[in-house]
């Protein structure tokens, strides 16, 4: 297990500097040169060569990269070129906002969609399971910014329920919830479908599984072994699922996070995209692939953790 | 508790796509605490959908005709959740393959404390030392400490003796083992019988043993029933079957049996052609296509269950008292 965990911590760092040298590769082949981008066309070529020396421009692009590497681990992960704040203090007040709404979905996308998937299961070939299906369909079809915009118009132009913009009122926590409802909603709500119908398909392999009849024989409750018996085998897959998932909801929040006008590093992120803020980009990025490869590492140790077959194969 | 078992007329048939399938016809069977019943025949000849009905277990495509009473009770007539409760209560099913029978993400342990989810009147810890206990009665040792064990730690024979010591746990009044022996060795099925004769002698419930290993029914059985195409062509004492049989299903079953020849053969006898299709039963005896005996109603006739001694029935034309 321990051998396999630092397999995994291994590949993970590698996905990282390849994650990096692909964004570093990316803004140079992007037309334009960012310190123009940056200054406008009007900017003279005093001011211009300024910025270009203190971004590290004039160096070759080999030497960036290993700087940038260098700086980070160090936790330097360059200054924003416009406020010349640090990247890694704009990151870090942004986080929790992003991590808060990925979160607050992701579990509620898992305490809706894994009942619901148990209840199709129960009532296979009724008309209850035939609704979860075709809803599930359907919520996965509707992107989540369409949700945004729909639920943005509904409750908070013409309902007035909740807030149309913001992340809420800092200190005070009805406020923060009730910003969060709506982004949360509209990034659970596909979510909800694809964690159904992925626990349904693999639920109904488990249940004509020997084991399944062998604890039917015993007269077990089915809500007993449809959650204890089932479930544990079949939540694996859909464990898999959310963790590369969880990186699309990271993705997905910053469409939501644009459309609520929410403070999070989607919106960092799109903000310093429009105005080629360099350094912001790539800190961002560093620090989003860095959780995205903690999850999936996260999720192949729990895996192993909930399955003792896996657990066996590496412990030997 | 334990009563009697009464399957009479008994027919299951699923529905399928292509038509249905007539699973078991007419079947008649009985036990009586105490008895250990052998039920053998071939592949596909309807033993394990005549346990699983009993258990009542068959799957939702399944049509029942007939009854099966237990201990007096009509078990069809009982609503689901009667049925539910009656599995690992009163009758508790020793499942076919002990490779695949268990949960492979929960302990054994873990498992046969769940089995006992009757007996509302013992803690957990009260349910593991009996675990404890039986587990040390079907001979394993270090009970304790197998009890942790998941499935796949354990070997094959060693999940035969769990599976056998979770369905006792339950105390039940019938105790189906179906193909108990099938999926081990040699060596553990001589074992697993060791322990069931072991066992028949303590228990006084109705055991029920499903094979298509004769040598497995002659050595734990008092009352054999021999099934082919979905009926139960003869029946009788252990001796009566496999010393006098009357049908020709079973002498040709008896003649193929490796462990009873006495001499060395070029070839392993066979008996000729296949089982009938099942989605169109024939009119006449269901053996009559393969039979060496078969006369001129056999082909039409549906023959009769015809009585040779107090307990012996055979279901063949050419068979008189």
């Amino acid at each position: 297990m321990l051998a396999y965990a630092v397999k995994r911590i291994g590949l993970g760092l590698l996905i990282l500097v390849l994650v990096m040298v692909a964004m570093y590769a990316a803004v140079f082949l992007v037309p334009g040169d960012p310190a123009t981008v940056a200054l406008g066309p009007r900017a003279t070529p005093e001011l211009k060569r300024l910025l270009i020396e203190r971004m590290g421009l004039d160096q070759p692009v080999w030497w960036q990269i290993v700087e940038f590497f260098r700086n980070a681990l160090t936790g330097n992960l360059g200054y924003d070129v416009w406020s010349n704040r640090p990247v890694s203090t704009l990151v870090m007040e942004a986080l929790p906002n992003t991590l808060i709404l990925g979160l607050t979905a992701l579990t509620v996308a898992l305490v809706i969609g894994v009942p619901l998937g148990c209840l199709s299961v129960m009532r296979r070939g009724t008309l209850a399971d035939a609704v979860i299906g075709v809803l599930s369909v359907g919520v996965i079809a509707v992107p989540s910014f369409v949700v945004a915009i729909y639920s943005l118009l509904l409750f908070a132009v013409t309902l007035r329920w909740l807030p149309a913009i913001g992340a809420g009122e800092a200190g005070d926590i009805a406020s923060q919830a009730k910003a969060l409802i709506m982004p949360a909603a509209a990034i659970a709500l596909g979510w909800i479908g694809y964690i159904a119908r992925m626990v349904r398909a693999s639920m109904m392999g488990v249940m004509g599984e020997p084991h399944i009849r062998t604890a039917r024989s015993f007269g077990l409750p089915e809500w007993k072994i449809v959650s204890k018996y089932a479930l544990r085998i079949a939540i694996i897959p859909t464990i898999s699922l959310v963790a590369v998932g969880l990186g699309s909801i990271l993705s997905s929040a910053v469409f939501v996070e644009a459309v609520f006008a929410r403070p999070g590093i989607g919106k960092l992120i799109t903000d310093a995209v429009n105005t080629r803020n360099y350094p912001v980009v790539m800190g961002t990025v560093l620090i989003m692939t860095a959780i995205y490869v903690s999850i999936t590492i996260a999720a192949d140790l729990l895996i192993a953790r909930l399955d003792p077959r896996v657990r066996d194969v590496f412990r030997g | 508790m334990s009563g009697s078992l009464a399957a009479s007329d008994l027919s299951v048939r699923y529905e399928t796509p292509h038509g249905s399938v007539h699973a078991l016809r007419h079947v008649d069977i009985e036990a009586h605490p105490g008895e250990v019943i052998g039920i053998v025949g071939e592949s596909g000849c309807g033993k394990s959908t005549l346990v699983t009905a009993l258990a009542n277990l068959l799957p939702a495509n399944a049509r029942v005709d007939g009854s099966i009473r237990y201990n007096g009770i009509d078990l069809a007539k009982l609503d689901a959740r009667r049925q539910r409760l009656l599995r690992g209560d009163e009758i508790a099913l020793v499942s076919q393959d002990p490779m695949t029978a268990f949960n492979p993400v929960l302990t054994i342990g873990d498992q046969l404390v769940d089995f006992q989810h009757h007996r509302k009147d013992l803690g957990r810890a009260q349910k593991r030392a009996r675990i404890a206990a039986m587990l040390g009665r079907v001979g394993i040792a270090d009970a304790e400490l197998r009890m942790d064990c998941y499935p796949h730690e354990l070997s094959g024979g060693m999940r035969q003796r769990v599976a056998i010591a979770a369905a006792l746990l339950t105390d039940p009044g019938l105790l189906i083992a179906d193909e108990p022996t099938t999926a081990l060795d040699v060596t553990m099925e001589a074992q697993i019988i060791h322990l069931l004769r072991a066992l028949r002698s303590e228990y006084n419930g109705i055991i029920i043993v499903v094979s298509h290993n004769l040598g497995v029914i002659a050595e734990l059985c008092d009352r054999v029933y021999v099934m082919y195409a979905g009926e139960v062509v003869e029946g009788g004492e252990v001796d009566a079957i496999f010393h006098d049989a009357r049908h020709p299903y079973t002498q040709a079953l008896l003649a193929c049996d490796p462990a009873r020849f006495h001499e060395r053969l070029d070839r392993l006898p066979t008996i000729p052609g296949s089982l009938p299709n099942l989605t169109q039963p024939p009119s006449g005896c269901v053996y009559a296509p393969r039979c060496a005996c078969a006369f001129a109603p056999c082909g039409s006739v549906a023959p009769p269950l015809v009585k040779l001694s107090a307990s012996h029935r055979a279901r063949c034309h050419a068979v008189t008292p």
